[in-house]
C-alpha cells in the first residue's frame, strides 16, 4: 500500500497501438505508446491500482502506481577489458614503452 | 477538450504560436521560400546582448584546450609533415555540462521576460539538462519530454542519467516509449501548461549557440593572432553547427566547416526493436542527415536549424571510433568526458591527418559524462544487448549489429557524404508538390539554402 503523500512513478498508455500515428514501422505500432511520471500521490493506492499524483510542476497527472519512492539504478555498467586496452595501447604509442 | 493524436496535431499551429510567443507565418514568402535572416533577427537580441544574457547565467567562455598528446599521436598515423594541432572547446564546463546550455539560455530568459510560468521541452539529451539548470536559475518551472523505453520497459542508460540530471536540477520529467509521437504529448502539455515551448530549433535556441562560434575566432585570435583552418561540429539536429558557423560568419572567421555524425545507416530511428541497438542516442546520422535534407520536420514551422546553409563537408565516423577516442582523450590528455560529443573529434582526428603541422582544427565541444552516459557503460550496454564488440578494422562495423573498436589509431577513418546529393534532395523537399513556376526568389531562397549558386539549383530542378 502506498500512501497519500508518497513519492511514486505512475505509468499510463497514451495511445493504444490502433490509434498510433501511420508512418511507424510496424514493431513498434505493435506496441502502445506509455508514459511514466512521478508524483506526489493524493490519496492512498495499491500499486497496479490507477491513481492520481501532483508532480513537481504542480500538475495533476493519472495512471497506474508501479513504483513507490523509484530510484535510479543506472551506473558504470560491466567491466570492459577493452578499455583498458585502448588506454595502454595509445599511451604506449604516444609516450613509447615503460623502459 | 479532444485529446486524441488526431485532434492535437489539428491544433498544433495555435498551440505552438502561443506557445512561442512568435508568429512565424510573418516570415513566409509568396512561392516557397521564408525570410530566414528575419526570422533569425526576430529574437530582437544582438550577438552582444546574448552574450550579456548567457554571462548573467555564468554559461560561455569555456576554455579552449590544445590536445598536444593527441596530436602528436595523430601525427604518428600521418604521412611525415602531416598532422594538425587539435584543440577542442571545453563546452562541458558550462554550468549544464554542455554546449546546450548556450542553446537553452535565451529560450529560458526570453520565457521569463514574457511572463511564462514554466518551459517546456523534448528532448531525450543535453538540452533537457540544459533548459531545466536555466530553469533553475530563472525560478521556472519546467518539464522535459523524452523518449526513453523500449516497448520492454528498458531504457538507454544515457538517456535515463538525462533524466536523473533534470530531475535534479527540478524538472518534471515526461519518459515515453519509442515513437515520433512524443510531439503530441509535448503539445498537449504545452496547452495544459500554457509554459513556453523551449524547443531546440526557434530562433533563440540558435541564436544562443553563435556565442559559440564567435569565442573559438576570438580565443584563438587573441592566444595565435590568426584564425583556425576548420572547426569540426557533431551534427545531429543541425543547430550545433547552424549556430557555430554563424558565430564564426559574425566573427569574420574564414575557417572551415565540417559536420560529423556517428554512422547508424540501417537503423531505424522509430523502431522499438532497434532502439538500444544503438549506442549512440544523438549525434548520428539518424537525425543528422533527415534534419540536412529537411529542416522544417521540427517542432516549430520553420527550424533555425539549417546546417546545409553552412557545412563545407560532411563526415561519418563508427561507433567503435568514437568510444575509442573517447578513451584515448582521458588516458592521453586527462579529460574524461561524454562519447557523444566526441563524434567531432574522432573526425577531427583524422581530418588533422591530411593537414599541415602548423595548421590548426578545432572540436568546437565536450560533454559532462557520468553514470550511464560513459563509454564503459555504454559498452556494456551494447554487449548485454547482443552487440559483438571487437578490436577489429572500423570500416567492418555494422550498426546494431556489431561494435569495431580499431585495432590501431590509424584505422580511425572518416567516409564523406556526397554533400551534392543531399542538396538536391533539399531542393527536392523544398520543391515538394509546388506546382506553380518557380519566382527568383524562390531560386535565391534554394541557393541560400544549399549554399550553392543558381546553375547547381537550375540543374537540380531540371533534373526533378
Amino acid at each position: 500500500m502506498a500512501k497519500k503523500g508518497d513519492w511514486v512513478q505512475i505509468h499510463n498508455i497514451v495511445l493504444p497501438p490502433e490509434e498510433r500515428s501511420g508512418s511507424l514501422p510496424e514493431d513498434t505500432k505493435a506496441n502502445p505508446l506509455e508514459m511514466w511520471v512521478k508524483g506526489y500521490l493524493v490519496n492512498d493506492a495499491e500499486i497496479g491500482e490507477e491513481a492520481e499524483v501532483i508532480t513537481r510542476t504542480g500538475r495533476h497527472a493519472k495512471g497506474v502506481v508501479v513504483k513507490v519512492d523509484p530510484y535510479f539504478e543506472h551506473n558504470f555498467g560491466f567491466f570492459i577489458p577493452e578499455v583498458l586496452e585502448i588506454g595502454n595501447t595509445v599511451r604506449k604509442i604516444t609516450f613509447g614503452g615503460e623502459d | 477538450m479532444d485529446n486524441s493524436y488526431d485532434a492535437i496535431m489539428a491544433r498544433k499551429n495555435e498551440i505552438i504560436k502561443s506557445a512561442v510567443g512568435m508568429d512565424f507565418d510573418r516570415f513566409e514568402k509568396p512561392g516557397i521560400g521564408f525570410d530566414y535572416e528575419a526570422m533569425m533577427a526576430a529574437t530582437g537580441y544582438t550577438l552582444d546582448e546574448i552574450r550579456r544574457v548567457q554571462s548573467m547565467f555564468s554559461i560561455g567562455n569555456t576554455p579552449l584546450i590544445e590536445l598536444k598528446n593527441l596530436t602528436e599521436l595523430a601525427r604518428k598515423c600521418a604521412p611525415e609533415g602531416k598532422g594538425a594541432r587539435i584543440f577542442i572547446k571545453d563546452e562541458a564546463s558550462n554550468p549544464s555540462g554542455s554546449f546546450k546550455a548556450r542553446r537553452a539560455c535565451t529560450s529560458v530568459y526570453q520565457a521569463k521576460k514574457l511572463g511564462y510560468k514554466g518551459v517546456v521541452t523534448a528532448t531525450s539529451g543535453n538540452y533537457g539538462a540544459a533548459v531545466a539548470c536555466c530553469a533553475a536559475m530563472a525560478g521556472l518551472k519546467c518539464i522535459v519530454v523524452q523518449e526513453c523505453y523500449d516497448s520492454k520497459g528498458i531504457g538507454q542508460p544515457e538517456i535515463i542519467e538525462k533524466a536523473r540530471k533534470c530531475e535534479a536540477l527540478g524538472a518534471e520529467v515526461v519518459q515515453l516509449s519509442v515513437g515520433p509521437e512524443l510531439f503530441s504529448t509535448v503539445l498537449q502539455l504545452l496547452e495544459e501548461t500554457g509554459y513556453f515551448n523551449a524547443s531546440l530549433y526557434t530562433p533563440f535556441g540558435i541564436a544562443g549557440v553563435e556565442t559559440l562560434g564567435y569565442e573559438i575566432a576570438e580565443q584563438f585570435r587573441a592566444r595565435f593572432s590568426k584564425d583556425p583552418d576548420v572547426v569540426v561540429c557533431t551534427n545531429a539536429g543541425g543547430g550545433n553547427l547552424t549556430g557555430t558557423a554563424r558565430g564564426l560568419r559574425k566573427a569574420g572567421c574564414k575557417a572551415k566547416v565540417v559536420a560529423a555524425s556517428v554512422n547508424l545507416s540501417g537503423l531505424h530511428m522509430a523502431s522499438d526493436s532497434q532502439f538500444n541497438k544503438k549506442s549512440f542516442t544523438t549525434g548520428h546520422t539518424g537525425f543528422g542527415v533527415p534534419y540536412s535534407v529537411n529542416p522544417d520536420h521540427s517542432d516549430v514551422p520553420r527550424s533555425a536549424a539549417r546546417p546545409l546553409r553552412y557545412m563545407d563537408r560532411y563526415v561519418t565516423v563508427t561507433q567503435g571510433s568514437v568510444f575509442y577516442i573517447t578513451e584515448c582523450l582521458a588516458s592521453l590528455e586527462g579529460l574524461e568526458k561524454g562519447p557523444a560529443g566526441n563524434t567531432s573529434l574522432a573526425a577531427a582526428f583524422r581530418l588533422a591527418q591530411d593537414m599541415d603541422r602548423e595548421q590548426c582544427i578545432v572540436v568546437q565541444e565536450t560533454e559532462y559524462t557520468g553514470a550511464g552516459k560513459h563509454i564503459n557503460p555504454q559498452l556494456s550496454f551494447a554487449r548485454q544487448n547482443g552487440i559483438d564488440i571487437h578490436f577489429g578494422d572500423p570500416k567492418d562495423e555494422i550498426p546494431g549489429k556489431n561494435i569495431i573498436l580499431p585495432a590501431h589509431p590509424s584505422l580511425i577513418q572518416v567516409t564523406d557524404l556526397d554533400l551534392d546529393h543531399m542538396r538536391r534532395s533539399r531542393i527536392k523537399r523544398a520543391v515538394g508538390t509546388h506546382k506553380d513556376e518557380l519566382t527568383e526568389d524562390d531560386i535565391r531562397f534554394l541557393v541560400e539554402e544549399t549554399n550553392t549558386n543558381e546553375e547547381f539549383v537550375l540543374n537540380a530542378i531540371a533534373s526533378l
